[in-house]
């Protein structure tokens, strides 16, 4: 197997880790494709539907229907597009997206390459695709594309932070910015029960970073009509989405491997990686059913509560973990300090959002007028006007 | 002074013109929106893509052939459209018609306003962002209302069933036990959409405050229907002004206090049960035997010369038809007042200094039907 390619006491780490690589990125092109049957089929679920039926089994050669289709769609560029940013932007989004997945290690020996700052780095790249939302934004020189580029800029840039801030919660927990060491740190017990503020911010701004409902603020529909991907077309436009989905995937592993414990809880190190794999997968896909459930059942925010939201309630609230987890290392408290600080700070998250939200004071209800059957009788029919001739002009 | 490098950063609002393909403008509505970075500060509505001179063809044919131009008009609400015009007929040739016939029409019409809110509720959840869900709660129910005014009417989208003195012909044999069938599966549909809604946090937020129009600036603007009742103004054709056999029935008129776009969906949803408790009233009612044409009508119809204007409470306010009829068969002149035209009228004064995202919530809030727009 490449993607068996042990980082550790391996000849030519370059060559097994490029190979490692290319075999992963063809997973994970397949993965996706899959990934949209499954986000159909669920979605369909839980809205009376059923989804693809008609292709395969269970619908189940849709995606590859669809990928021929958007193969072999017309490749269009608007003829007032700016060339590079307009080509470039596809790639600043999707080669980062691919990035990520380096240093996610999936069992205890398959990741591609061992970085001791493995989290750093994967939160580092993640953060590169706003650059490429504002080359196709300017690049399209569609108005909506600005729009939905802008709002895709300001969007990340805010949410990085939060979810900077919550690993930052996490790796002082840990003390260690090494995911492999992390996993291994939650041997017993998964980081969610010691941080689970880091782990809903990490949640809601996960959501926001891979623009999906009710973040989709860039793209949205109803608003900018696809904002950023209006002018892209054919594989272009299906590389969005494709990275779209592989960053749904890899803020999905974060949070198994972060928060969940990955491969490493409940069964411990020496289970084999088969059944490593299986819990790293199981995990993930918890996230990604999250993310579809939000999907299907929230409207969307608007720009402004989006980034009030970010500023005001998420960073705060991470800044007071940070504070309360090096309070409790400099005076070297037990652990279980850590839940009940961050428990409660994740109840003070869950009512300030409904504060935030909700302005003012609350709503009279509707008034019913009149529970009564009407009383009057209908008018007298109004009398025909009869009209002279031609007075009706 | 500003210097040479500041000047070339001079910002400006930019237009963005909205329709009229875009998806969430209803149709073929248009619109240019000036925006500053996320606010519209100003909107220009464009409208007309869709007009056809449905008034001045309706003028060109007899009473009869008029029925089905309505249900072109008003294509989500055909049989609010079709009552005013038959009304406008009626009341000109002084026919009366028969009771079976008028609680039929009321049925067929209060469904019919079910129906409409249904689309408006799945079609505004798509405004603000719900991925499909509002629709696909909305819509199976909603089918089972398309069902059954296609068994009554023949037709699925122009049914054409009204008549001037009546109805075109009987309704099914199991018309009343079918009703009940439907109304089961549209309270199911109310409180799905109720659920995924009316509590939602994001919706809230989304819906409260914005669009906010006084019961003045409503009546100013000449709103009507669910619009103006948002703002606070408890004025129904149906208990107002009574037509048909509206009289007799019990209902509730719902009032919005803050007239904002949540108040509009709060009371279109209130509607919703307010007519399903009206079809349950009507169908108790309803004289088991009885003609439902009036009798002794000419094959051809006539009117005296003169004029009339007949309205009815249509799912989007007051829809009305002024008809001057120089004798003969056809109208002389005919005006539909469409209520989706006049509250459209609004937007403009509703979407100022508004976000963009709020724009298309405030369109989306009038429920407009572009044909009844442009007619």
């Amino acid at each position: 197997m490449l993607l068996a390619a042990p980082a550790i006491d391996i000849d030519q780490p370059f060559v097994n880790a490029a190979l490692g690589l290319i075999a992963f990125t063809l997973v994970m092109t397949v993965g996706v494709m899959y990934a949209t049957w499954y986000e159909r089929k669920i979605v369909a679920r839980m809205q009376y539907r059923l989804g693809p039926t008609r292709t395969g089994p269970f619908g189940l050669l849709q995606p590859i229907a669809d990928t021929f289709k958007l193969l072999t769609k017309e490749d269009l560029r608007p003829a007032t597009a700016d060339f590079v940013a307009f080509e470039l932007a596809v790639f600043l989004i999707f080669i980062p997206a691919l990035m990520v997945f380096v240093a996610v290690p999936f069992t205890a020996d398959w990741f591609i390459s061992a970085i001791p700052l493995s989290l750093l780095y994967i939160l580092a790249v993640s953060g590169l695709s706003f650059i490429g939302f504002l080359l196709a934004g300017w690049g399209s020189d569609s108005k909506y594309a600005l729009l939905g580029g802008m709002r895709a800029a300001a969007q990340l840039i805010s949410y990085e932070v939060p979810l900077i801030m919550a690993m930052v919660g996490v790796v002082m927990v840990t003390g260690t910015v090494d995911a492999y060491q992390m996993i291994l740190y939650q041997d017993t017990v998964p980081l969610i029960v010691w941080q689970p503020l880091g782990f809903m911010i990490f949640l809601i701004a996960s959501i926001a970073e891979v623009e999906r409902p009710p973040f989709d603020i860039p793209t949205g529909e109803s608003e900018v009509a696809g904002g950023v991907f209006i002018e892209y077309s054919g594989i272009r436009w299906s590389m969005f989405q494709l990275s779209s989905y592989v960053n749904m995937y890899a803020f999905a592993l974060l949070g198994a491997f972060v928060f969940m414990g990955g491969w490493e809880w409940p069964f411990g190190t020496d289970v084999g990686w088969g059944l490593q794999l299986l819990l790293t997968v199981v995990k993930m896909s918890l996230f990604i059913v999250f993310y579809l459930w939000v999907r299907a059942s929230f409207p969307r925010l608007r720009p402004d509560q989006l980034m009030s939201y970010a500023w005001k309630v998420l960073i705060p609230f991470s800044l007071a973990q940070i504070f309360f987890n090096g309070f409790i290392i400099v005076y070297d408290l037990p652990d279980v300090a850590y839940l009940i600080s961050s428990g409660l700070l994740t109840v003070g998250l869950g009512y300030s959002a409904i504060f935030i939200v909700r302005r003012g004071e609350p709503r009279k209800p509707l008034q019913m007028v009149p529970a009564r059957a009407t009383a009057r009788k209908p008018e007298p029919e109004p009398a025909v006007v009869a009209a002279a001739e031609g007075a009706a002009t | 002074m500003v210097a040479e490098h500041e000047r070339s950063l001079e910002v400006v609002d930019i237009p963005i013109n909205m329709g009229p393909q875009h998806p969430s403008t209803h149709g073929v509505f248009r619109m240019v929106l000036m925006v500053d970075g996320e606010k519209c500060v100003d909107v220009i509505p464009h409208i007309g893509y869709m007009h056809r001179g449905g008034e001045k063809l309706m003028e060109a044919m007899d009473f009869r052939q008029g029925i089905g131009y309505c249900d072109r008009t008003e294509y989500l609400a055909q049989f609010s459209a079709e009552l005013a015009y038959v009304m406008a007929v009626e009341r000109l040739m002084d026919v009366q018609v028969p009771e079976r016939a008028e609680y039929i029409r009321v049925i067929l019409t209060e469904l019919n306003r079910l129906s409409s809110h249904f689309m408006f509720m799945g079609a505004f959840g798509i405004d603000s962002g719900v991925f499909g869900t509002s629709f696909t709660y909305a819509f199976p129910q909603r089918e089972y209302l398309q069902e059954l005014f296609e068994e009554v009417s023949g037709d699925r989208l122009m049914y054409a069933y009204f008549r001037v003195g009546g109805l075109a012909w009987e309704v099914t044999d199991n018309f009343v036990q079918r009703c009940h069938e439907v109304l089961k599966h549209t309270q199911q549909g109310i409180r799905d959409i109720d659920e995924l809604l009316t509590k939602n946090e994001i919706f809230i937020g989304r819906c409260q405050g914005i669009g906010a129009f006084t019961a003045e600036q409503a009546i100013a603007n000449g709103l009507s229907g669910p619009m103006l009742r948002a703002s606070g103004v408890p004025w129904d054709l149906r208990k107002d002004e009574p037509y048909s056999v509206y009289d007799r029935f019990n209902f509730e008129i719902p009032v919005g206090n803050y007239g904002d776009v949540y108040d509009r969906y709060l009371v279109r949803l209130e509607e919703m049960r307010q007519s399903v408790s009206i079809v349950e009233q009507a169908l108790e009612q309803l004289p088991a035997e009885g003609p439902i044409v009036a009798e002794k009508l000419p094959r051809r119809l006539r009117t005296p010369p003169g004029e009339v204007y007949a309205k009815v409470e249509s799912p989007r306010g007051e829809w009305g038809v002024y008809l001057v009829s120089k004798g003969g068969d056809k109208p002389y002149r005919l005006k539909m007042r469409s209520p989706s035209f006049c509250n459209l009228s609004a937007l403009r004064e509703m979407c100022l200094n508004q976000f963009l995202a709020d724009a298309v919530m405030i369109l989306g809030s009038m429920d407009i039907v572009l044909c009844c727009v442009d007619r």
